[in-house]
């Protein structure tokens, strides 16, 4: 009974590296004491990273399955956790669980389609996982456009790797975004939310949002307004969670566990759940 | 059916005692509790324990796994251990079937290890009521306080115990008490079960009913404008989620000691504001939100996931110690339309 495998009992992990994305985010690199990935996972999927003493807390894995050397954690400075995970150095041992969760649909629903990436914020983090993914098995799908806004260029994550590998693909575009006129920016300023109306996507494609819940409203309500079935649009949740695996109750909403059936939801599902997120 | 006389009730106890810890309802001043099993130690005539049952499965606090730390290193450490055998006497039928209901959510795939632990070690005798009380509403979900499931049903008379083997683990330990037992017809514990019918039949709450609840009631129950004046009142106190036998809701937490860290659980509450709280903000701001939530829970969002089974037992336990005298009865009632008013 107790050589059982416990969900509750992660595994030690090792940051390898660690980027600094933007002034509150960074990008840490994790892999198992004897330099292996942890686990396999899906694009979506989460991970439970702690601390011992400090806590424990949930997050998206921001690299793609498809790499097979470590995973990678975006993660922005806002509480307990996060704050101690930002403070660590190199060589800094954690634990790790996981994977939690459902994940996209990209075997299956996005196979073939066109893809539309929308961001804001650290919300790029969960779906680098997904649009990595896509431009590993680029054939299996169509077009991709990302649009990807932040408050200031400064806090455009993962922008090197935006500027130097995605804007460079074929049959990628990427649509970069800040909210306010910075001198040295000459890309595109304003909110996402218009900038996806203004540049105005044929309805055949899969929309993945991810970002603050008053950009995810407003964005999807453009999308819907340009024609877009809530159907062809799929998001992400974050609640608070403890356990992982849908028992320790803290992020029901409706009948559904966001550890365990989500996070990753169709926005169509989403409707069907009482509005509590 | 096997039977003792109650003059005798000692020796069983002893008996069972030899082979496992045995926990009983004992009499305290704050009521009854289960208690482990030791001469002397009487059997409460209470109708039911303070606190639920489900302790013996799901303890308020226990410690998940410990971790040292040296440097930039950690090593986790796995504390759990074989749990021992143990028996529980004298659960009732309302707490017998909150098992059943945890089974649920701490069984399902992947299982939580700690939980089945106790549970493969545990034995329940269970007690028929002889004298349910007017909070008792068990009949309301379905279960029969005069026919209790459990490993070993029982049924107290004025002279005797009847015992019924329920599971193959009852078997195994009624056959091991067949010495001091003797056997009898299951038509001898009728009389007693026709009685205890006879008096659920006529409890204040017996027409409570749960036709307005249940698997797919989510958008016309969520927003019903009664959860305003029912969670009016609410404290957050969080009492009825502590006392209730189905709620199972946790938190975990380190503690460091000084000489590394314990990662324990322990029991939590939807009632109370930090249970949601993030970094980033709270999804359930409103005392009206997190009661609503307990109440879907229970009624709606369970039955929804687990084939209609509601995770409420009717013990009434919230009942007798809400301070402001607000439960699931009143909640049901008010959102059960006429036939609950």
């Amino acid at each position: 009974m107790v050589d059982m495998k416990d969900p509750h009992i992660p595994v030690v992990g090792v940051v390898t590296d660690i980027r600094i994305d933007t002034p509150d985010v960074k990008t840490f690199r994790v892999v198992t004491p004897d330099g292996k990935k942890a686990f396999e996972h899906k694009p979506g999927q989460c991970a439970m990273l702690s601390i011992p003493g400090v806590g424990e807390a949930m997050f998206s894995i921001t690299s793609s399955p498809t790499n097979t050397e470590f995973m990678e954690f975006s993660i922005k400075k806002c509480g307990c956790v996060t704050e101690w995970l930002h403070s660590m150095e190199v060589g800094q041992q954690i634990t790790i669980r996981g994977p939690y969760g459902n994940a996209f649909p990209v075997d299956t629903a996005f196979v073939g389609k066109d893809m539309l990436f929308i961001a804001g914020g650290i919300g790029l983090a969960p779906l680098r996982s997904v649009i990595n993914y896509c431009r590993h098995y680029r054939d299996r799908y169509g077009k991709i456009d990302i649009v990807y806004g932040s408050r200031s260029m400064e806090d455009l994550v993962d922008y090197k790797e935006i500027i130097e590998e995605w804007s460079n693909d074929a049959g990628v575009n990427v649509h970069l975004t800040i909210d306010r006129e910075q001198p040295e920016w000459t890309g595109h300023v304003g909110f996402v939310p218009n900038y996806v109306k203004e540049l105005g996507f044929t309805t055949d494609k899969i929309a993945i949002l991810c970002g603050p819940p008053i950009m995810i409203k407003f964005t999807l309500a453009g999308l819907q307004e340009i024609g877009f079935d809530k159907t062809q649009v799929y998001t992400t949740m974050e609640l608070r969670m403890k356990c992982g695996v849908g028992k320790c109750g803290r992020c029901n909403i409706g009948a559904k566990y966001v550890c365990k059936d989500g996070p990753v939801f169709r926005c169509d599902e989403v409707d069907e759940l009482p509005d509590e997120y | 059916m096997r039977k003792i006389s109650l003059d005798k009730l000692d020796l069983l106890f002893s008996e069972i005692a030899k082979s496992a810890k045995l926990y009983l309802p004992v009499d305290t001043d704050n009521g009854a509790k289960y208690d482990v099993w030791e001469d002397g130690k009487k059997l409460s005539d209470a109708l039911n324990t303070v606190r639920s049952a489900k302790d013996f499965f799901f303890p308020q606090t226990e410690n998940l796994m410990d971790f040292k730390m040296s440097g930039k290193n950690i090593e986790i450490i796995d504390t759990r251990s074989e749990c021992e055998d143990f028996v529980v006497f004298g659960v009732r039928a309302c707490d017998v079937k909150s098992f059943e209901i945890l089974d649920r959510v701490f069984l399902a795939d992947p299982v939580d290890t700690f939980y089945k632990n106790r549970r493969e070690h545990g034995v329940i005798i269970s007690m028929a009521c002889n004298k349910p009380a007017e909070t008792c509403f068990c009949k309301t979900f379905g279960i029969d306080a005069s026919e209790p499931c459990g490993d070993i049903a029982t049924w107290k008379t004025d002279d005797a115990l009847f015992l019924d083997a329920k599971t193959e683990k009852g078997e195994k330990l009624l056959s091991a008490l067949e010495k001091i037992t003797e056997a009898a017809k299951d038509a001898d514990a009728e009389p007693q079960k026709a009685l205890i019918k006879e008096r659920l039949a006529r409890l204040p709450l017996a027409e409570l009913e749960t036709s307005a609840f249940g698997n797919g009631k989510t958008n016309e129950l969520f927003n019903a404008p009664e959860w305003k004046d029912l969670s009016e009142s609410c404290l957050g106190c969080g009492t009825c989620t502590f006392v209730c036998p189905t709620c199972q809701c946790y938190d975990i937490k380190d503690f460091n000691t000084g000489n590394g860290v314990k990662r324990f659980r322990c029991w939590d509450s939807c009632m109370y504001s930090e249970f949601t709280r993030m970094a980033h903000g709270n999804n359930r701001l409103s005392q009206l939100e997190r009661f609503r939530q307990r109440f879907m829970h229970k009624l709606v969002y369970y039955p929804t996931n687990n084939d209609g089974l509601f995770s409420c037992v009717g013990c009434g336990r919230c009942i007798n110690k809400c301070p402001i005298n607000m439960n699931i009865v009143k909640v049901m009632k008010k959102l059960g339309g006429k036939k609950n008013g």
